[in-house]
């Protein structure tokens, strides 16, 4: 019992590294919510605009999202990060971390988004012409609002698996919780970094865990 | 072999469709219809499903677009004319499913386009949405949801938004056809109130015993052709077609009144 104390645990360790590991958190603080922001807004815009455009000008939208749904996350983080310097594109790999998820989370939100707009049915289309509304009117104003109410479910759930994502930019160099508790355990050879970062995850992921089921109440998914 | 309906009406039609067909991919659900609707006239377009109805009604907004033919309103082509949007301000629409927005209340279901596309102050706007819910008897209920509405107090509703644009035409596609038997005696009683103060119409309906009293001209289609076309008294009292006999005599209409 001591032994496991000792090593994962650690009182001594933990103040070592407490500082550290505070920046950490910011720094995660920080790619999370930028992620969530710009990725949520592209998949946002993309979703509209492939309601809105003719079926022709929607396959580029559509090879992006299922481009970006269908590689691992990590993939493209390594990708970003190790291959992108070949073309002259030489990102921080904070910036790595950033892009990727970002368009992984546009590329998912983009669907759920569109699959939302598609389910409002066509009589709120018509319904909304036949006064006149024009069709952006009518998208931004009377079909938009329903899809959002569909769909925020699913898509406060995908937000959360991606957001966790950023765990990933430990592998590229970026200084996010994982990173500085893996390098914090090889210096120390104590477990006790890793401790501090799952309790930090507890801490940063809960909220938007309890967040996500009272959106699930408040806004069943039909169907 | 069918008559073609020739209207005998000398007075400007404020609406004309003119010789107007429709194909859906290689099929022709509409083969050259013609109708007109004088101003204040009522006209019920009847006749069995599938018999291009409701596809004939949405030429008269352009929620579909004829093949061919020729769609007059006020004299003028709606097909050649420029601004859509103005056209349907003109002409209003209620809809079987009625179609409110949820997200929005009774009130604002009104008052959007009068804001929107009439450019109308929110007080204006609210104003002239609370005098039509007024209109159709939903005065009290102007904050309330779609959800939390009745099926004839949501339609009244959507008929409150069509005619707070003012519109000279009104269309209906089927108004009472979603509702219980008990509800749409509500929605009989605004169609009848419009029609008493001089609103033109031209209404798809199931409700022959309704048609009989309120209109001025039965049209009764099939299979995409106009078979015959009359006063109410003279289509259902003395129908001369085979096939618009066949049609009435699924409508219990022995022993009605009027
Ligand atoms: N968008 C469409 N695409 C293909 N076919 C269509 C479309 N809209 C209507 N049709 C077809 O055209 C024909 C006429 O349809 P319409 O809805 O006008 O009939 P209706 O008389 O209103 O029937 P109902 O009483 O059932 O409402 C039908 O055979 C229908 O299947
Ligand atoms: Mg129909």
């Amino acid at each position: 019992m001591g032994r496991f104390v000792d090593q994962f645990i650690n009182p001594v360790i933990w103040a070592r590294y407490w500082d550290e590991m505070l920046g950490a958190i910011g720094l995660t603080v920080q790619l999370t919510l930028l992620v969530l922001l710009t990725g949520l807004l592209l998949g946002l815009v993309l979703g509209l605009i492939r309601v809105a455009v003719p079926p022709l000008f929607r396959i580029p939208i559509v090879i992006f999202a299922d481009v970006f749904r269908a590689i691992p996350p990590l993939v493209i983080l390594v990708v970003n990060y190790f291959a992108l310097p070949f073309a002259g594109i030489r990102l921080s790999g904070f910036d790595c971390a950033w892009l990727g998820l970002c368009l992984v989370l546009a590329a998912f939100t983009e669907e759920i988004i569109y699959g939302g707009l598609r389910a409002v049915g066509k009589g709120q289309w018509e319904a909304a012409r036949s006064t006149g509304l024009g069709s952006v009117t009518t998208l931004m104003l009377i079909v938009f609002p329903q899809a959002l109410r569909m769909t925020v479910a699913p898509l406060t759930n995908r937000t959360i698996a991606i957001a966790k994502n950023t765990a990933l930019g430990s592998v590229i160099a970026v200084p996010e919780i994982l990173n500085i508790a893996m390098s914090a355990l090889s210096n120390s050879a104590n477990s006790t970094p890793l401790t501090m970062a799952a309790l930090f995850y507890i801490v940063l992921f809960a909220p938007l865990i309890v967040f996500s089921r009272w959106i699930e109440h408040r806004f069943p998914q039909r169907g | 072999m069918p008559i073609v309906y020739k209207p005998e009406y000398t007075m400007a039609a404020l609406l004309k469709l003119d010789n107007v067909s429709k194909t859906f991919g290689d099929r022709e659900v509409l083969h050259g219809v013609s109708l007109e609707v004088a101003p204040k006239e009522v006209v019920f377009l009847v006749g069995p499903s599938g018999s291009g109805k409701s596809t004939l009604l949405r030429f008269c907004n352009l929620l579909e677009h004829p093949s061919s033919g020729a769609v007059l309103f006020e004299g003028a082509d709606i097909l050649k004319q420029k601004n859509v949007n103005a056209l349907r301000q003109s002409v209003g629409m209620v809809f079987q499913s009625f179609n409110l927005y949820p997200h929005m209340t009774a009130l604002w279901n009104v008052a959007i386009a009068l804001r929107l596309v009439q450019r109308k102050s929110a007080r204006e706007a609210r104003e002239i949405a609370h005098h039509f819910l007024a209109e159709v008897g939903l005065a009290h209920r102007g904050s309330a949801y779609p959800a939390e509405l009745s099926g004839g107090q949501q339609q009244r509703v959507a008929i409150a938004r069509a005619l707070a644009l003012k519109p000279k035409l009104m269309l209906f596609d089927e108004p009472t056809s979603a509702l219980d038997p008990e509800l749409v005696g509500s929605v009989l009683d605004v169609i009848r109130k419009m029609r008493h103060e001089g609103m033109t119409m031209l209404i798809v309906s199931h409700e022959m015993q309704f048609a009989r009293e309120a209109a001025d001209k039965v049209v009764f289609l099939d299979q995409g052709r106009v078979v015959e076309a009359g006063a109410p008294a003279a289509l259902f009292g003395n129908p001369q077609q085979q096939r618009t006999i066949e049609f009435l005599s699924r409508f219990s209409l022995a022993g009605s009144h009027g």
